[in-house]
């Protein structure tokens, strides 16, 4: 364990990600599911420089800026959202919404 | 056998313009009435607009036919011609006018000028109701028939030939409450297509043969004698026989004649109609129009004449056992139109032709005195329960114009016109060489003997003997103690005795039909070639002793006749216990008044069969094709989403979980099918 490799780094983003996915699966708060996906995309992201690093070409450093600046504005959309959702509801919990289904 | 040569063929000609009147009259006397009908006019407009513009077309006829010098086809208006390449389909609206046409149309038109003024009187108690309606029918009945003789090509034909069945279909189910006059409509209607289809493979084979429809062509074609060249292939053989069933359906023969009995459902004016003028009449005009084309198979022409003769006999017998007036007169039709087709068959088309001029008018006698009887008693046909009506007041013009035209059925020597037209068909049978000729013309006296025993038997028990009546079931508020019979008036009395003073006229017209027919398409044996040379004995000569013969014969069936239903009434019930009782003859009574169970067999045969298969191909349609293919494919959609539905439940996270294991399985198929595919490939070199 002297030096960090490729490997390293892959691993750690494939546990942010699963973690993230585990909590959107397994939460019903809408904030926490919406959190969740937010870290999955961090994890993506830090997969994305990790392999930039590993091949030394800049372009995965600048498509995480640009996810960086579109979950920003996806951030604030979400949460918007969210806030109206909850009006409607009076509840956070995304059982709330499911006339979708049939049953 | 015949030759193609003989006859002469039409020219073309700018003709006289007002002909094409004798068909647009009864047309638009159909529209005038259908008019009449719509607007519910009540009173008898509708029968005068027929009569008049019937009796028009019967002026216009008879002027052409005063104007006539020579077969000459005259154009009415284009059609249809369609050429392509060699080849080309031309049936225009035009006239073949040639004596035959013209033989035909003056009593078409004639009679049924004379019906339709009957009509007038005996339908009037539907003034109101279904008067205009009924005068349409007649009128497009007309106008089927005129454009069937009139017309210059098969295709014309054609159109007459569906239009009657149409118009026969209509009047027939007049009454169309009564469930009886319905099933009659389309008996005659589905019979009549059996014939139709006949007709239309007939005239499509003509086409391809001879490469035209119009007769003007086809004739100048057959003299020039081609056919005997073309007189090879079957489909050519074919054409007679099929032209043979389109008459056979028409003109009520065996083995298609069951809808013409069941055809008196309809009002009696119709059935005088279709017996008498129109309709049957169309199949014997049929063979004598295209008569030259029977010479194509040398078999066709005995095997028209063995039907007739056999059709003849066979509803002599039916005519014997029947106890309703008109179904008598109905099966004596069928039978006359065998003598007609015998005629045609036994190469004399004149005689044939007279036969149906002189039998135009005693069956339209018989069917409008029929029917003055229906009318008058309530709807009573039954032969039984009728008696003694001459001597009834106001009866005697029914009766004793009957009595003339059961004389003319039944071949009453020199005074009356049957006795001498089917004279020249028997004496021909006698005469004419052929297979079997010899047994049909025995065949043709026995069924001689038979008609004039069933006709009298008929007046005998209608018109003579003591005074007797039971009203039928068609009361108009009466009751039955204090019925009187209705006695015709004026216009019914004057037309019988006009149709009888024609029936007289036609005895002497015998020549002159005979001329008519030998200058048209039908010249094709003029009796007169099988005459024995001069001097020898009268025996040898069937044109010589025939009447002598027909006489005695005619006389002994009217004796019989006398004998049981007017001297002795009590020995025909006798005489019928008598066969009853033997065990050989116990099932003749039944079988005859059961019309020897032919629609039974028809039944059992054709009906049922079909009847079976239909619902068999229902049963199919309904349970493999609808449930399986029809239902099967618009269900299998639904089925998916029954099966997929689950999934869309509304929970979030569930979408998640399929999202991934979507996912999951693009990856699986992605980066471990490769390796797998790989593994197995593997395996089978090595074990290969």
């Amino acid at each position: 364990m002297t030096t960090l490799s490729l490997s390293h780094f892959l691993l750690t983003s494939a546990i942010i990600f699963v973690i993230g996915l585990i909590g959107f699966v397994t939460r019903r708060n809408m904030i926490v599911m919406f959190l969740c996906t937010e870290l999955m995309f961090q994890a993506a992201a830090i997969a994305m420089i990790a392999f930039g690093h590993y091949h030394g070409d800049v372009s995965g450093q600048v498509f995480v800026i640009f996810i960086l600046t579109v979950a920003a504005a996806e951030a604030a959309l979400a949460l918007g959202l969210v806030v109206l959702l909850f009006r409607r509801r009076a509840t956070l919990s995304a059982e709330a919404w499911s006339e979708l289904g049939e049953a | 056998m015949i030759d193609g040569a003989g006859f002469p063929v039409a020219v073309e000609a700018s003709g006289p313009s007002w002909a094409a009147l004798i068909l647009w009259l009864p047309a638009i006397s159909t529209v005038l009435c259908g008019l009449c009908a719509a607007f519910k006019v009540r009173n008898k407009l509708a029968a005068w607009i027929t009569v008049a513009l019937l009796g028009g077309s019967f002026v216009l006829t008879a002027s052409l036919f005063a104007g006539y010098e020579q077969p000459v086809t005259i154009h009415v208006l284009d059609w249809i011609g369609i050429t392509w390449g060699d080849t080309s389909f031309v049936a225009n609206f035009a006239f073949y006018i040639d004596s035959l046409t013209l033989l035909w149309m003056l009593f078409v038109t004639g009679l049924g000028t004379l019906i339709a003024l009957y009509a007038s009187e005996y339908m009037e108690q539907d003034v109101g109701g279904g008067y205009s309606r009924f005068f349409a029918g007649i009128s497009i009945f007309l106008f089927a028939m005129t454009a069937l003789v009139m017309g210059d090509n098969l295709l014309m034909l054609y159109l007459g030939w569906e239009g009657v069945g149409f118009a026969s279909y209509w009047l027939i189910g007049y009454y169309y409450k009564k469930p009886s006059a319905v099933a009659a409509a389309k008996k005659a209607f589905i019979v009549n297509r059996i014939g139709d289809l006949g007709l239309a493979l007939g005239i499509y084979l003509i086409w391809q043969t001879f490469g035209t429809v119009q007769y003007a062509e086809l004739f100048t074609e057959l003299q020039a004698g081609s056919y005997t060249e073309i007189a090879g292939g079957w489909t050519v053989q074919a054409i007679p026989f099929l032209l043979m069933l389109a008459a056979f359906g028409k003109s009520a023969q065996l083995p298609l004649y069951v809808w013409l009995p069941d055809a008196m459902e309809g009002p009696t004016p119709v059935s005088a109609l279709i017996h008498a003028a129109t309709m049957v009449t169309a199949g014997v005009y049929l063979l004598c129009r295209m008569f030259p084309l029977m010479a194509l198979n040398e078999l066709a022409l005995p095997v028209v004449a063995w039907v007739g003769g056999l059709t003849a006999l066979l509803a002599a017998t039916i005519a014997m056992a029947q106890y309703d007036i008109k179904r008598i007169f109905a099966y004596s039709t069928i039978s006359q139109l065998g003598y007609m087709f015998l005629g045609v068959g036994l190469l004399t088309t004149s005689g044939a032709a007279y036969h149906v001029f002189t039998h135009a008018f005693f069956k339209a006698v018989l069917f409008l005195t029929a029917g003055v009887v229906m009318h008058g008693m309530a709807g009573q046909l039954d032969l039984r329960k009728v008696s003694g009506l001459r001597k009834l007041p106001g009866w005697r013009i029914t009766s004793y114009t009957m009595l003339y035209a059961c004389m003319c059925l039944a071949g009453v020597p020199i005074v009356t016109n049957g006795f001498w037209s089917k004279d020249a068909i028997m004496a021909e049978a006698f005469a004419a060489h052929g297979p079997g000729f010899g047994a049909l013309a025995i065949i043709a006296l026995i069924t001689a003997l038979l008609t004039a025993y069933y006709t009298f038997r008929v007046w005998f028990r209608v018109c003579a003997g003591p005074v007797h009546y039971e009203p039928g079931d068609e009361l108009h508020g009466e009751s039955t103690g204090r019925f009187q019979p209705h006695a015709p008036r004026l216009i019914i009395n004057a037309v019988l005795v006009a149709i009888t003073v024609g029936a007289v006229v036609s005895i002497f017209c015998a020549d002159w039909v005979l001329g008519m027919v030998g200058d048209s398409t039908a010249a094709g044996g003029i009796p007169g070639e099988h005459h024995v040379a001069e001097g020898a004995s009268v025996w040898s000569d069937p044109h010589a002793w025939m009447p002598w013969v027909a006489s005695v014969i005619g006389l002994v069936g009217i004796a019989i006749a006398w004998y049981f239903h007017l001297a002795n009434r009590k020995a025909a019930d006798k005489f019928k216990q008598v066969l009853q009782g033997n065990v050989l003859t116990a099932w003749l009574p039944k079988a005859l008044e059961n019309k020897w169970y032919v629609d039974e067999l028809y039944h059992a045969t054709i009906r049922a069969p079909l009847w079976l298969l239909g619902r068999i191909l229902n049963l199919f349609d309904r349970y493999v094709l609808d449930m399986v293919f029809v239902d099967g494919i618009a269900r299998l959609p639904r089925m998916l989403g029954r099966g997929f539905q689950p999934l869309a439940n509304g929970v979030l996270q569930s979408y998640a979980v399929s999202m991934i294991g979507g996912v999951a399985l693009v990856a699986v198929l992605v980066f471990v099918m490769p390796e797998l595919m790989a593994m197995l490939s593997g395996l089978m070199g090595g074990g290969r």
